[in-house]
């Protein structure tokens, strides 16, 4: 594990574990919830908000992007909200109406404006691009402490981990409401906890996590790592604190093992090509889940 | 805006003190208003039933009363006094059917629950809140489960978890939402018993009940509903056949309410 670790695998491992943490955070909320399918609404409907941004600013910099699809988010969970209280609709309809109307939109958009000249595609919105994510400057470990390497990182690693430290940052600090509000709405009222403003935080959450890691990383990763890490981790205990904890291990296990498993996997097996790191990432927390429902020592609901 | 059905006349705890006090309470889910123009003083240290038929909005009183659910309309005290500023005087059971009982977390832990206006966001849990909690699970004989997962409790012992969580919050105004809906006899008693005991350390208890043949033996006071207030007041005025028959709208036998609503 030399330079050539550091220069093309570090920054793609670090910012796919980033991603993968800071979206099975949230999923735990949400899978409790039954809300689990949200993960996968948000990286649907963020996609108009992303050509709209570049529509505006002419350019695929991040910070627009980030912005107008986050603005989608949030529409789209106003959306969602009004539809479900004024038509007292089920949420799961009221989202899918949402999601499917928000991604088709966001197709039309992409198909009548000039936005096939960057990598503005149907593919990068499902991959990502992680294995592109290089470090160019680096030279080996030292490169670390270096500050003109350091300053080459790719941006996108920086972002995630600034994500992943907000969405600690509001698991931790909102620790109790969020977990009072999940198991029981109406006793958590009568606390005077702001269960509304809870809730809206947490798909905020979810959405920031969604939109932060869906550029790097792909939809893909964004909806497994939503639900599998944290549905296998309720299989594994029966204790809320614990769950958080092994969702957060299968997650950076899924994210090291994929990626490790695209890159050098179909060389073991006499192939000459890697496999795409996002398709490998969220099959190995499919199967993760698969082992655990097996053999799991809580898997009975 | 109608007269509420004729309440016999008891002597009323003053509404400007009562632990809950409701005025023109009005209630809709869509377009149906499911409770509608209720007005009800619990009395002070007595135990209340809310009784009526399924669909009477006798649940949707409790969670209007205690904002859980926006009203339409009404006026809502506690203790003379806007709930918003003695809410943490009142502790709310909810039906046991309303939550997940799959939900990752112990029986000790639910109870703590019950202390989150003390833990606030960050305070750490110290040992006297455990003790406190697992003094509140041995009050109502739960002693032994406190650290079982509460999806692998019987319905009884969830809904004994559930009341252990009230007493940790160490209330003055207590109301559950059909504390005996679906529990064993064991649990039964050890409710009412603990239910007892608090009236008897002067708090007030007003509980959803559905068993109209207990309600003689376990409350002091009645509160009839099917969406407009139906009667109010002690059993022995307030709990006839008359009243419970028109609260029932006539779908119970003669027979049988008389023998309810008449001493043994």
């Amino acid at each position: 594990m030399g330079a050539e670790f550091v220069i093309l695998s570090l920054a793609p491992l670090l910012i796919g574990t980033f991603a993968a943490v800071a979206c099975a955070l949230p999923g735990n909320f949400l899978l409790l919830r039954r809300q689990s399918l949200i993960g996968d609404a948000i990286s649907h409907v963020v996609l108009p908000g992303i050509v709209v941004a570049f529509l505006v600013t002419g350019h695929s910099t991040t910070w627009p992007m980030m912005l107008g699809a986050a603005g989608a988010a949030l529409v789209s969970v106003v959306l969602i909200e009004t539809i479900r209280r004024l038509g007292r609709v089920d949420a799961g309809a009221a989202m899918g109406v949402i999601f499917t109307s928000m991604f088709a939109a966001g197709v039309l958009l992409l198909e009548q404006s000039d936005t096939s000249s960057v990598h503005l595609d149907v593919e990068h919105a499902l991959y990502g691009n992680l294995e592109s994510l290089i470090w160019l400057e680096a030279s080996g470990w030292g490169s670390l402490l270096d500050p003109v390497a350091l300053r080459a990182l790719p941006p996108e690693l920086t972002r995630m981990a600034l994500t992943l430290l907000v969405v600690s940052l509001f698991t931790w600090g909102f620790w109790r409401p969020l977990k009072l509000a999940t198991f029981d709405e109406g006793f958590a009222r009568t606390l005077g906890i702001p269960v509304q403003l809870i809730s809206l935080g947490l798909v905020v959450t979810a959405a920031i996590a969604a939109v932060a890691a869906f550029d790097a990383v792909g939809s893909i990763i964004v909806i497994a790592m939503f639900i599998c890490p944290p549905a296998t981790a309720r299989m594994m205990t029966n204790r809320l604190a614990a769950q958080i904890w092994w969702s957060v291990a299968f997650a950076v296990l899924s994210a090291v093992l994929g990626y490790v498993l695209a890159g050098y996997g179909p060389l073991w097996f006499g192939g000459s090509n890697a496999v795409s790191a996002a398709g490998m990432i969220a099959t190995v927390s499919g199967l993760m889940l698969a082992v655990v429902a097996a053999i799991g020592p809580h898997r009975t609901a | 805006m109608t007269a509420p059905a004729p309440a016999a006349s008891l002597p009323r705890t003053d509404p400007a003190q009562s632990p809950l006090a409701i005025r023109g309470l009005t209630v809709s889910y869509g377009q149906q208003p499911v409770v509608f123009s209720v007005d009800m003083t619990v009395q002070d240290g007595a135990m209340t039933a809310i009784i009526g038929p399924n669909g009477a909005g006798k649940s949707t009183l409790l969670k209007a009363a205690l904002n859980i659910v926006k009203p339409l309309a009404g006026r809502v005290s506690v203790y003379g006094r806007p709930l918003a500023e003695q809410a943490h005087r009142i502790a709310y059971v909810p039906q046991r059917a309303s939550v997940d009982w799959d939900f990752p977390t112990e029986a000790l832990d639910v109870v703590l629950m019950g202390l989150y206006r003390d833990l606030g966001l960050l305070r750490r849990v110290r040992a006297h809140h455990i003790k406190h909690a697992k003094d509140c699970l041995a009050r109502v004989g739960m002693e032994d489960f406190a650290d079982r997962q509460i999806g692998q409790l019987s319905g009884g012992q969830q809904q004994r978890v559930f009341l252990a969580r009230a007493l940790a919050q160490k209330a003055d105004l207590y109301l559950l939402d059909e504390p005996f809906a679906g529990v064993d006899a064991a649990t039964e008693r050890a409710i009412i018993d603990v239910l007892k005991s608090l009236k008897d350390e002067g708090k007030t208890v007003v509980a959803v009940h559905h068993d109209l043949s207990t309600v003689r033996a376990y409350f002091d006071t009645v509160f009839l509903i099917n969406r407009r207030k139906m009667g109010e007041g002690p059993i022995a005025t307030a709990f006839t056949p008359e009243t419970v028959q028109a609260t029932y709208g006539g779908r119970l036998a003669d027979g049988q309410i008389t023998q309810l609503t008449q001493d043994a």
